[in-house]
């Protein structure tokens, strides 16, 4: 299975464009599925991002940010070539990480 | 007096069809002349967007939610949906062969071609149709047509055809036409609690919101397929969004892949002709 | 093949199975405490897990923040005027404000009224955008803590098709 995360890191002057798309189901724990059960909450607590060691951009999200969750944000001190690593972690202790080259 | 140039269209494909009925043998279908009307419609209904522009649908006419849609296409909500299709697409099935061995060039490009009027059979074949007898014809069982599997796949297809016009036939064969009239029909003709039919919401008043939903143009509503919906929160496929249609006007919907729904995209897919496929597509 | 795609059978199952459990650690009064496992990693910035599941909005901004913001026209909030579907709502911001050090928005009317906090270290652009939830017609509050101060800006969001749906 491919990871659950997409990134888009591309070089744009001095700065580094991000953006992310992650799958995941974001669950708010208030809604009922099709048998009437409440489905429980399932979300992305914290989304962090790091460049050569240091933490760039870090998310922390609640039950409110959409299914799928998207994000953008820009950093200075990147270069085309280098590592961006992206990881997350749920409600449920669930992880995922990916490394991408900044382009 | 937006109602009114929709009525004066309304009148002119019924003085189309009445005579069929009135007397069989007098005219002759002309889709060629239906879809130039059709087209002109709409380009008469909405001077201000490009015709190329159609194939976006509510968002080719309303500012607001064209801003919002922009900033979904920057890291589209279909993504995860292509890539699966992808992969399924590429993924060889049980006895070794893959889905490119059941179509023209390989599966690659050519989703603009359907639906198609296939003259061994008589019918109308749709690119979903084909996928599954594609599958059933190498021992896989058939996915269901209104759900994710299906919505990938042609998600995937529609992606190798992105800006290549729809250039649906009609050959010269009474049956094929026959089809074509069929769908034409059905699109036209009132259902449901509501009495609603196709034209009445994607013909008389795209752009318009019914409740909160601001309404697609019939032409280039295809073109988009498969779409995520966020209605939805997941895929749909051209399947998915006539049954869909149904259910809202409270009607009865038909069985996916019926008879009446493959004339219908029929119908639907040719007076979209020349505009771009523009699949996979993210709707409100 | 099918296992690969979003919605499984064997997914749903996996749901009813962490209600079941769920359930019980209800009745042996721990409540919540299932999902407050915290996150084991980013020990320095741990989750403002109260801070989200307040209700209210000023109750939110005091757990997270501890103090008073005021409203700032250096805050450039980028929302829709009519969100086409509450479930997926752009939302983006960019500030000329100096020392930003985090971001976070806030929906009033939804459930639980902090949506998504970011921080911001040194070097990295104070701008953001994302997509958000809205169950119906609100606010969004967009906070920026600058040089230990703490600015708002506000834009209010009609919501037609809300975003607890499906």
């Amino acid at each position: 299975m491919a990871s659950s995360i997409r990134v888009r890191a591309i070089q744009n002057g001095d700065v580094t464009d991000v953006q992310t798309l992650i799958q995941h189901p974001m669950d708010t724990g208030l809604i009922k599925d099709a048998k009437g059960e409440l489905i429980p909450a399932h979300f992305i607590q914290q989304l962090t991002f790091e460049h050569n060691g240091k933490t760039v951009f870090l998310a922390d999200w609640g039950t409110a940010v959409s299914k799928d969750p998207y994000v953008k944000f820009a950093f200075k001190g990147g270069a085309k070539g280098d590592d961006l690593k992206v990881s997350w972690v749920d409600n449920k202790g669930a992880t995922d990480s990916l490394t991408a080259k900044i382009q | 007096m937006r109602i009114h140039p929709a009525l004066s269209f309304l009148a002119a494909v019924l003085a189309l069809v009445a005579p069929a009925v009135a007397a069989p043998a007098a005219e002759k279908p002309d889709p060629a002349a239906d879809a130039k009307a059709f087209q002109d419609f709409f380009r008469k209904k909405f001077p201000q967007v490009k015709f190329e522009d159609f194939v976006n649908g509510p968002y080719s006419m309303n500012e607001d939610m064209r801003k919002q849609w922009e900033e979904k296409e920057q890291f589209p909500p279909y993504e995860f949906a292509l890539e699966a299709g992808k992969e399924m697409f590429e993924k060889p099935f049980k006895n070794g062969k893959t889905y490119a061995d059941c179509f023209a060039n390989g599966g690659i490009g050519i989703r603009q071609t359907y639906p198609y009027f296939d003259d061994k059979e008589g019918k109308v074949v749709t690119l979903e149709l084909a996928l599954n007898r594609c599958r059933e014809a190498n021992g896989e069982a058939p996915y269901s047509y209104v759900k994710d599997e299906m919505a990938a796949l042609t998600a995937y297809m529609a992606y190798t055809s992105r800006g290549k016009p729809f250039d649906i036939k009609i050959p010269d064969d009474p049956r094929a036409l026959e089809a074509y009239e069929r769908g034409k029909e059905y699109f036209y003709t009132r259902r449901g609690q509501l009495n609603f039919s196709c034209a009445s919401c994607h013909v008389q008043n795209p752009g318009e919101r019914i409740r909160a939903e601001i309404l697609a143009p019939a032409l280039g509503i295809l073109n988009a397929m498969p779409i995520y919906r966020s209605e939805w929160s997941g895929m749909g496929t051209i399947s998915r969004r006539f049954t869909t249609c149904n259910s809202q006007i409270r009607g009865v919907p038909l069985e996916p892949q019926s008879e009446e729904y493959r004339d219908l995209e029929y119908y639907l897919s040719y007076v979209s002709n020349g505009l771009p496929i523009s699949g996979p597509g993210a709707r409100p | 093949m099918t296992a690969s795609l979003g919605c499984s059978a064997e997914q749903l199952a996996t749901r009813r199975l962490i209600l079941k459990g769920v359930a019980a650690v209800t009745l042996i009064g721990l409540g919540h405490a299932a999902f407050g496992a915290a996150p084991a990693f980013a020990a320095n910035d741990p989750y403002p897990e109260d801070a989200f599941r307040l209700k209210g909005a000023a109750e939110a901004i005091k757990a997270l923040y501890g103090r008073e913001h005021e409203p700032s026209d250096k805050i450039k909030l980028d929302a829709p005027e009519i969100a086409e579907n509450g479930g997926v709502v752009p939302i983006a911001l960019t500030t000329t404000l100096p020392d930003v050090t985090s971001i976070s928005f806030v929906v009033s009317e939804n459930p639980n009224a902090l949506a998504a906090s970011y921080k911001i270290p040194e070097g990295t652009v104070p701008a953001v955008a994302n997509r958000l939830k809205m169950a119906k017609t609100s606010n969004v509050i967009a906070l920026v803590e600058s040089g230990g101060k703490l600015y708002s800006a506000t834009k209010e969001v009609k919501v037609t098709v809300g975003g607890c749906g499906g």
